[in-house]
């Protein structure tokens, strides 16, 4: 599923290599499983997780995401495989001159489903998020919690092999944040692969599972 | 609203291109382009027309006159063996660009001058100098080539007259040609212009939507996808601009037209019409070339296709620097 030897990254600044950001980098995380991500700030919990959708690809190592060597895959390879990962961004990064319905549809566009799939499949994404009565209404309009539904829904819509999400709980409350979780270990029953990254240890202390611990670009825990 | 919405239009708009990308100023700019090819077509085709019509009609032949054809011409040591009037026809079908030359018999000479002369008066046409009818060919002889001949032939039968008509004609051709060409060239840079205008247009919107672009491709949308989707709204609106720039060009083509009417027309073709009269709005249209009536709708084709390619490039040359 996400396999990682000796991974390492620095990102590039002005053409020139900055300060490796992550480094030596080695663990699996196999089909189906469920691992958090941890770290404190500045760890490069972030940047892990860029590695693992395909929006950064490894300086140093070799990483194999659903089955695909990364860093010598053809730039033609990828956005097939980026079809498979479903991504909750801190930022939600909605399109807001499109509607919730729209926005959550987007994944099934990309893969070329009929507008009648969509349309059912949407309904009843909406209905389970709680959103079926904002399909009409422009991410500007919703609260931050009804956006970041919006985020999940989009996330989950294509049944993703493999489910990230970064500091999903950042700005939710309490009841909305443990909701969240509920939401991420159902899919991860029904077989998705799912890592969190948090800096909520509460959040992690209620919902025990094994975790990868970040500390200034090191792996300090491998669970 | 929300009903409405859950309808997917017809070419949605998942980029949000249609806020992003020019909606008046590049169909505005395309159509001026539009029509300052359209004009550049015109001169096109009407330097062609006018350079086949004089070379085929009035160009195509000219007359050489020979006195005296029956002494002998002068050769490069003295007197040369033949007549004048063979040497001369002989150094006229030598000449590049000259397909044929016929000396007129003396029949032919009498019954050309019949109406003038009267008939029978033989001594009268002994005297006349000899007629060489010739035949230009394709491409003409240059002007230089003219001047060559012309000394040529008086060098080895002084007196011998060619008609500076050709030398005219020559430089007539000469001349279209070159316009042809000048046309050419701004069809070329007009071209490349518009191809610029579309290029500053799409990179526009992709600096506005570059958001958008990122989080569509970080869905797993192809660079093809994202193209397509800039290059459709590019087509529309070159296709819209071109549409508009070929009409408004069509008056002043028209105007055009009926100016030059008389010099292509050729001598049996009536001159445009005198009168406002119903058959002169057939007459109007028809006094287009054929060529223009099918080149014009190839502008909003050449704009839209002018359009699409240069998005798709643009915007896949961009998306090189995404992961
Ligand atoms: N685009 C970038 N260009 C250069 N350096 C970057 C970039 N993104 C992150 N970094 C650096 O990489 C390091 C790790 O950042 P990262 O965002 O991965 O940390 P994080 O663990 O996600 O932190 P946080 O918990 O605050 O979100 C930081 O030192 C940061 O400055
Ligand atoms: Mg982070």
């Amino acid at each position: 599923m996400l396999r990682f030897d000796a991974v390492g990254l620095h990102y590039l600044s002005g053409g020139t290599p900055g300060p490796d950001v992550l480094r030596d980098l080695s663990f699996t995380v196999p089909e189906g499983a469920f691992r958090w991500l941890l770290g404190p700030s500045g760890a490069g919990k972030t940047s892990l997780l860029r590695l693992m959708y395909l929006d950064a690809r490894p300086s140093h190592g070799r990483l194999h995401v659903l089955g695909t060597e990364i860093g010598s895959a053809p730039r033609r390879a990828l956005p097939g495989l980026r079809r498979r990962i479903g991504v909750v961004f801190q930022d939600f990064r909605l399109l807001d001159h499109l509607p919730v319905f729209d926005n959550v549809a987007l994944p099934l566009r990309l893969a070329g489903r009929g507008e009648g799939q969509i349309r059912a499949d949407v309904g009843e994404m909406l209905r389970w998020v709680g959103l079926q009565d904002r399909a009409g209404t422009h991410p500007a309009e919703l609260s931050g919690g009804e956006q970041q539904r919006v985020a999940i829904a989009r996330a989950v819509m294509a049944r993703p092999s493999l489910l990230l999400a970064d500091e999903p709980t950042g700005n939710l409350d309490d009841a909305q944040a443990q909701r969240l979780l509920v939401l991420f270990r159902e899919l991860n029953r029904l077989g998705t692969t799912v890592v969190v990254a948090t800096h909520n240890e509460t959040l992690v202390a209620r919902y025990p599972a094994r975790a990868l611990r970040l500390d200034r670009g090191r792996l300090t825990e491998v669970g | 609203m929300a009903r409405r919405s859950l309808l997917r239009p017809p070419g949605f708009d998942e980029l949000g291109l249609r806020r992003a990308m020019a909606d008046r100023m590049l169909p505005f700019l395309v159509a001026a382009m539009a029509f300052l090819a359209a004009l550049a077509l015109a001169g096109w085709v009407g330097a062609a027309t006018l350079a086949q019509h004089w070379q085929h009609g009035a160009g195509a032949s000219l007359t050489v006159q020979v006195p005296q054809p029956g002494d002998p011409a002068i050769g490069r040591t003295g007197p040369d063996a033949r007549s004048r009037l063979d040497r001369v026809i002989e150094t006229l079908t030598a000449t590049p660009g000259i397909a044929g030359a016929h000396a007129l018999s003396r029949p032919e000479l009498g019954a050309l001058l019949r109406p003038w002369l009267g008939g029978g008066d033989a001594a009268l046409l002994e005297r006349l100098p000899a007629v060489i009818a010739v035949r230009l060919a394709e491409p003409p002889p240059t002007p230089a080539a003219f001047a060559a001949l012309d000394t040529a032939l008086r060098r080895s039968a002084p007196g011998t007259v060619l008609e500076s008509q050709g030398l005219w004609i020559g430089r007539l051709l000469a001349l279209a040609r070159s316009l042809q060409a000048c046309a050419g060239a701004a069809l070329l840079v007009v071209a490349a212009v518009a191809a610029a205008v579309v290029a500053v247009a799409t990179r526009a919107g992709l600096a506005a939507r570059r958001e958008a672009i990122e989080i569509v491709h970080g869905l797993g949308a192809t660079d093809g996808f994202i193209a397509t989707r800039f290059a459709g709204r590019a087509t529309l609106l070159a296709s819209a601009g071109g549409i508009a720039g070929a009409l408004a060009a069509l008056p002043v083509l028209l105007a055009l037209a009926r100016l030059a009417a008389p010099f292509t027309a050729g001598s049996a073709a009536a001159p445009a019409s005198a009168g406002p009269s119903v058959a002169g709005i057939e007459t109007f249209s028809g006094s287009l070339p054929v060529a223009l009536w099918l080149l014009l709708p190839g502008l909003p084709l050449a704009a839209a296709a002018i359009g699409f390619v240069t998005a798709q490039v643009t915007v896949r040359r961009w998306l090189r620097r995404l992961p």
